[in-house]
């Protein structure tokens, strides 16, 4: 049982990091994409009817880790205290910049919103690779299941780890690239003219970090946190994950620039793929203890009673066939590359 | 103010406090919004479909800002109460989880469908939507009251071995009698507030001489809708949480009410200020007898007083807890009366030529915010010092780990940034009112709506 909430939550954050993923990337290279005003409302408008309902995927998948896995809920939240504020004050900004940019028609103020909106995307992307990597790393929980890490320290491994340390600012890296080619293939696949071939040269030219990038950390993900290779090596079929993930990265790097909707499929299919990879890799293990193997947080000593995790069954399944329903609903709705005509009111 | 359950209760009640001026117009207006798409609809009469695009704008505004401020509330039980998170998250994250699959989903399409696909949908199919966001914000009320229902009055858990809550009945917790009756108080109470707002701003418009053909009809809708809402909200719906409250919280009525003493025939104090140390209230004003009667039904029925319970049970802010207890039920009288005179007034056709009652409504706008706000505070602070009543302290439920001092931290920066967030708020809701409701902005941007 804990097993499938433990899928379910994962399923979910990756869907998160897929969806919101590219509008966050679009974030990333709004002010390099698009120069003028007209052409930064065509971004804009390329992620306005989604964004917001992909964000609902984190406070979902959010939701559904609190009340299957309290416990990890609990120690994670209160442990990473200080970033998960600031990637609270991040979506905060992000959400009003976009929201309130256009209720205004004056350069300044759409300017200044602009900036606002590409500094939190891009800091968020950075944040969300580090917060990964420090699930993968570990964390210096105490006997009583709790941890407290300030941002930085000495940024060494070790027992006395902040947030910020070389491993996790190698990944948050690796996501801020990650996110940028994603974005990119978003954009090139939503635009026409020269807003297109931007994202396009962007694509082409992120795709060395990337593919640079998820080689060096998967060579030092494996030693960073050996739970991974051995889960390979003992369950070999695990190694459709990373090969997703390599196949969506080849498939990139072929597409990116030629195939604009193959390109970002691609992307998707490189997020996906790392994603699981990672989930696979450091099962049982929701929160490895840096400090003491023992007092690591799995899936077996995190998890709600068994009565509410299969109630809970019940309700999830039919709410996420709800929720899957408007979002084909939404996404069909505002299908195909979107254009500056004023016929159709907002997006 | 050093020790750390002090900041993390002062970071929750100011993150929640903020956040709630605005879902409560959200799910308000989303009820009157309906209400002028169904006339809009039935009368096809295009007047009526202007005006809820107004308030629509409005809605987008103010549901953003909702969103934003919403996000940190669902965060903060982990980060600031990790105790209380690792103990009863297996309960209340059923509710909260729910809201997020079954209602931020719903919200978040269909929002950004009432904003911007008026033309593509026709009007029926705007309706809907209009109707699909109503239904999202009050699915989303009922599942965070079924939350705070579970903390005052648990139902449907068992306990484990080691203290762990565990849920025990699904059904037992979606339908705790508390749940129901609180929700039918709060929603109520959000109607008031959307009713208040929207006869404010018609009245602003009639005494302004701009927009008049609008400003009745906004006054029309507020005032009808607010005198059924008024009353219903003292009776019965006040009335049943007041006595769900005298039932399973004695302790919490009786610093309410300021009743240090036990005794028989109670009475209600209208006027007074309690004093804890010396056990009395200083110039009172009461009504003999009347609380009794509005508790049990009986003039002389006995009501416990604070000396019934030990000290260490009793809410640790009585004053508080009193004064939000007499604002709320003060104004709520209060609105009663304005409501009951200006429907009057508009049932008799004299209401718009009523400078004074123009006046009046356009004033009130503030007070059902402040009552709603008192309401939550009676509720919150009557609670204590129990996090979940009977079952778990708040001392007890915060998070191990987290200073002082960085608790301070996020709440000064969370001071600061709804403090942005609070100017441009009025900034731009001001700057739509100003523009009024014929005023059309051609939108050529995106931005349906904002988060869920």
């Amino acid at each position: 049982m804990e097993t499938i909430w433990f899928c379910l939550v994962a399923v979910m954050i990756a869907m998160y990091v897929v969806l919101d993923g590219f509008d966050i990337g679009a974030g990333i290279i709004h002010l390099l994409v698009a120069k003028s005003d007209s052409e930064r409302r065509l971004v804009l408008r390329s992620i306005g009817p989604v964004w917001d309902g992909n964000e609902v995927w984190l406070l979902a998948a959010g939701g559904t880790l609190y009340f299957a896995f309290p416990a990890l809920y609990a120690s994670g939240f209160s442990g990473f205290y200080l970033p998960l504020m600031m990637v609270l004050w991040l979506l905060i900004l992000r959400g009003i910049s976009i929201e309130f940019r256009s209720h205004i028609e004056v350069p300044v103020w759409m300017q200044f919103w602009d900036a606002v909106f590409s500094l939190s995307s891009l800091l968020l992307a950075v944040f969300y690779g580090a917060a990964l990597g420090n699930v993968v790393r570990g964390v210096p929980l105490d006997e009583k299941g709790y941890f407290f890490e300030a941002l930085w320290t000495d940024f060494r491994l070790g027992p006395n780890t902040g947030i910020l340390d070389w491993y996790t600012v190698l990944v948050g890296i690796a996501a801020f690239f990650a996110l940028t080619l994603h974005g990119a293939t978003w954009v090139a696949m939503k635009t026409e003219g020269p807003v297109a071939e931007r994202s396009r040269a962007i694509g082409r030219r992120v795709r060395w970090a990337v593919a640079g990038l998820t080689l060096i950390i998967t060579i030092v993900t494996f030693r960073v946190q050996p739970q991974v290779p051995a889960n390979l090596t003992g369950h070999p079929w695990g190694f459709v994950f990373p090969a997703l993930a390599l196949a969506g990265l080849l498939a990139a790097w072929r597409f990116v620039g030629r195939d604009d909707v193959k390109a970002f499929l691609s992307s998707c299919a490189y997020l996906l793929g790392m994603l699981t990879s990672v989930v696979f890799g450091v099962y049982p293990y929701v929160l490895p203890a840096s400090t003491n193997p023992a007092y690591s947080l799995t899936v077996h000593n995190a998890k709600a009673a068994d009565y509410g995790l299969k109630v809970g069954l019940v309700w999830w399944v039919i709410g996420m066939t709800l929720a899957t329903g408007y979002f084909v609903f939404a996404y069909r709705y505002s299908a195909g590359k979107v254009s500056l005509s004023v016929e159709e009111e907002g997006y | 103010m050093q020790d750390a359950l002090t900041v993390h209760r002062l970071h929750f009640a100011f993150t929640i406090t903020y956040h709630y001026i605005f879902p409560q117009l959200t799910m308000g207006l989303a009820l009157l919004i309906v209400i002028l798409k169904t006339v809009g609809l039935r009368t096809g009469d295009d007047h009526y479909n202007r005006a809820a695009r107004f308030w629509a704008r409005i809605f987008g505004i103010n549901f953003a800002v909702g969103v934003v401020t919403g996000i940190p509330m669902e965060f903060q039980f982990g980060t600031n109460w990790a105790s209380f998170s690792r103990a009863a998250g297996g309960v209340i994250g059923q509710t909260l989880a729910m809201e997020g699959v079954f209602s931020f989903f719903l919200e978040s399409t269909f929002l950004g469908l009432l904003l911007f696909g008026e033309k593509r949908l026709g009007p029926r199919g705007h309706w809907f939507a209009a109707f699909m966001v109503f239904l999202g914000s009050w699915l989303s009320g009922y599942l965070i009251i079924a939350t705070d229902a579970w903390m005052q009055y648990p139902v449907g858990y068992t306990l484990g071995p080691d203290g762990e809550i565990m849920l025990s009945s699904f059904w037992g917790l979606v339908l705790n009698p508390w749940a129901v009756r609180q929700y039918l108080h709060n929603m109520n109470g959000a109607v008031v507030t959307a009713c208040f707002v929207m006869a404010s701003i018609g009245a602003f418009y009639l005494l302004s001489g701009r927009h008049e053909p609008y400003g009745r009809t906004f006054v029309r809708l507020g005032v009808r809708v607010g005198v059924v809402a008024t009353i219903l909200q003292l009776f019965p719906f006040g009335d049943a949480q007041g006595r769900m409250v005298a039932r399973h919280q004695p302790a919490t009525l009786a610093a309410m009410e300021a009743i240090f003493t036990t005794r028989e025939g109670a009475p209600l104090v209208i006027i007074g200020q309690p004093d804890v140390q010396r056990r009395q209230i200083d110039n009172p004003i009461v009504i003999p007898g009347m609380l009794s009667l509005l508790t049990y039904r009986r003039w002389t029925a006995e009501v416990k007083g604070l000396d019934s319970f030990p000290e260490a049970d009793w809410p640790d802010n009585i004053p508080l807890l009193y004064y939000g207890y007499h604002i709320m039920v003060g104004l709520g009288t209060i609105f009663i009366a304005v409501m009951i005179t200006a429907a009057w007034k508009l049932w008799r056709g004299r209401l718009f030529a009523s400078r004074l009652m123009l006046w009046t409504l356009m004033l009130s706008l503030p007070f059902p915010y402040i009552a709603n706000t008192a309401g939550w505070i009676t509720a919150e602070v009557g609670r204590q010092p129990w996090l979940i009543y009977g079952l778990l302290r708040t001392s007890k439920g915060v998070s191990p780990q987290v200073s002082a001092g960085n608790a301070w931290f996020t709440l000064i920066g969370f001071m600061g940034m709804y403090t942005v967030l609070g100017i441009l708020f009025l900034f731009l809701a001001g700057r739509e009112i100003q523009h009024g409701p014929g005023h059309e902005t051609v939108r050529t941007v995106p931005a349906p709506g904002g988060t869920p």
